[in-house]
């Protein structure tokens, strides 16, 4: 009687402590990617010089980002910024955008 | 009618599968992942908002005792005149719209074993993950003479809102002809080209409202953030009217008499009309009493999910954060948050965080159109995060008034970048 007791408790205790999470549903964010957002407002209702970049072409991003590490692309500051990512990481980095 | 039917429709859906699932899964016994974060700045409320728009079964709780945010970022323009203190104050509306739950009240202690945060309030909040975001708090012990009482004579200004106001007042009652004098001390603290921004903004007042006046920085260090573009700017804009002396010079203060406004060094006496001491500093008090502090006064983080090195399951970010060659900046703050609220949501989800790839762009303001930036680009080497060989660094030395005017008009366009972001 104690041991059937025991036995119907003992799930229940383990149970409580499983933590229900959902899935993301969107592409993997790209670390790098987390940053843009500072500069890059992700709204349209801020009056802002610096342009957008969610939802741009993927290979206008990479291109763009490509000519700032290299300079042929004037900037203030992102040339400074682009030297910091690989190819690879800038090419994640937009197709992620891409998709937002 | 046709909606009753479908509630019973749905309720009857709902209690078949419940009990499948009762036979079948565990899932009655779930509940939703807590996090709690303390601190509602830069940092903690982009963690907060950034974890509930990750997985929306996550039980997010924003701990924070003011009802509104006050922004340090240009808080210096609103010394001088330039800019109203309003503009730096910010709510929590829109992240309680987004379902978090921001409970105004202050953290009293943290169990790291039970995992829970009792409040000043007597509640107790129970924690899967916990963030802390503290910010700093001023080292009242560090510098003879100067303590909460001194700083109603002489303001640090480091905290906005009052002290910032203070600052201002003085500013401005002080007679033509007056000093000001800046202490700042030594490495690390918040905002690393904040004094020399301040310094640079009270120039642009004083040579327009007192010219004669004079400004002197009493500097505890022997180079600073930006150093050679102040100095080059200061030359052009303001030349004559700020003294930078450096800690090999005698600029480091040893205590201060709020009385007669007066820094002490070890070389002299500075008596000044209006003295603005920016103190040593610690992470926010929350940080020693949840243990995750280190002997220097900071709190160093495993540099991929920003965990505590000295606690499990509690998280460090900002300007508490030992963040490697991070600065201590709200850009740095926010990008952080973000990091963090990745990291642990993947944590929760049974996943393994990706190792960080981080960005710092600070702005400065030497005048209103005259504007200079530091950035740099961060990665995870041997466990701490270390600068991008090769990138980042300071704006041009030689660059065209352009260039400058359109740095200043990043600079503003940021702020409101990434207030929006925080609390927008």
């Amino acid at each position: 009687m104690i041991l059937s007791r025991q036995t119907r408790f003992l799930p229940a205790v383990a149970l409580v402590f499983t933590i229900i999470v959902g899935q993301p549903n969107a592409a993997e964010l790209p670390t790098g990617a987390t940053s843009c957002s500072g500069c890059h407002s992700t709204s349209t209702k801020i009056e802002t010089p610096v342009p957008p970049i969610r939802g741009r072409n993927a290979t206008d991003i990479v291109a763009a980002m490509q000519g700032f590490r290299s300079g042929e692309r004037p900037s203030t500051v992102m040339g400074r910024i682009a030297k910091g990512f690989s190819d690879d990481e800038i090419r994640a980095i937009a197709v992620w955008l891409e998709t937002q | 009618m046709i909606m009753g039917k479908m509630i019973r429709a749905t309720r009857r859906t709902f209690l078949r599968g419940g009990l499948l699932t009762l036979v079948a899964a565990p899932c009655l016994a779930q509940r939703k992942a807590r996090i709690v974060v303390l601190g509602g700045g830069f940092a903690g409320t982009t963690c907060a908002r950034m974890l509930r728009r990750a997985d929306p079964l996550f039980d997010v709780t924003l701990v924070e005792a003011n009802p509104t945010f006050v922004a340090c970022p240009f808080s210096n323009a609103v010394i001088v005149g330039l800019r109203d203190i309003a503009a730096q104050r910010f709510g929590y509306e829109a992240i309680r719209g987004e379902g978090v739950v921001v409970a105004q009240d202050e953290a009293a202690a943290v169990d790291p074993q039970a995992r829970r945060v009792t409040l000043r309030g007597g509640s107790t909040l129970d924690y899967d993950r916990l963030v802390l975001a503290p910010g700093i708090a001023i080292r009242w012990d560090a510098l003879p003479g100067y303590d909460e009482a001194a700083a109603a004579t002489m303001p640090h200004a480091w905290l906005a809102g009052e002290q910032t106001m203070l600052l201002r007042s003085q500013l401005e009652a002080m007679p033509e002809g007056g000093t000001v004098v800046i202490s700042a001390p030594a490495n690390p603290f918040r905002c690393p080209p904040g004094p020399y921004e301040r310094a640079s903004l009270i120039a642009w007042y004083l040579k327009k409202a007192k010219p004669r006046a004079k400004l002197i920085i009493l500097d505890a260090k022997d180079s600073f953030s930006k150093q050679r573009l102040f100095e080059s700017a200061w030359q052009l804009l303001y030349p004559e009217l700020i003294e930078w002396v450096s800690l090999s010079s005698g600029g480091k203060v040893t205590s201060v008499d709020a009385k007669t406004r007066t820094f002490v060094t070890d070389f002299a006496t500075y008596k000044a009309d209006v003295a603005n001491v920016i103190p040593p500093q610690r992470a926010g008090e929350i940080a020693e009493t949840a243990g995750v502090a280190n002997t220097s006064g900071w709190c160093p983080i495993d540099p991929v999910t920003f965990e505590s090195r000295l606690q499990p399951n509690i998280h460090v970010i900002g300007d508490a954060a030992i963040a490697g060659a991070m600065p201590k900046s709200a850009f740095a703050a926010n990008a952080q948050a973000k990091v963090c609220a990745l990291a642990v949501a993947r944590l929760l989800q049974g996943k393994t965080p990706s190792p960080p790839k981080l960005i710092n762009t600070c702005y400065s303001l030497v005048a209103p159109d005259y504007g200079i930036s530091i950035a740099g680009v961060y990665h995870r080497v041997d466990g701490q995060l270390y600068d991008v060989e090769g990138a980042g660094g300071v704006s041009p030395l030689e660059a065209s008034p352009d260039f400058r005017a359109r740095e200043a008009s990043y600079a503003e366009a940021w702020f409101r970048t990434v207030t929006a972001e925080t609390f927008g």
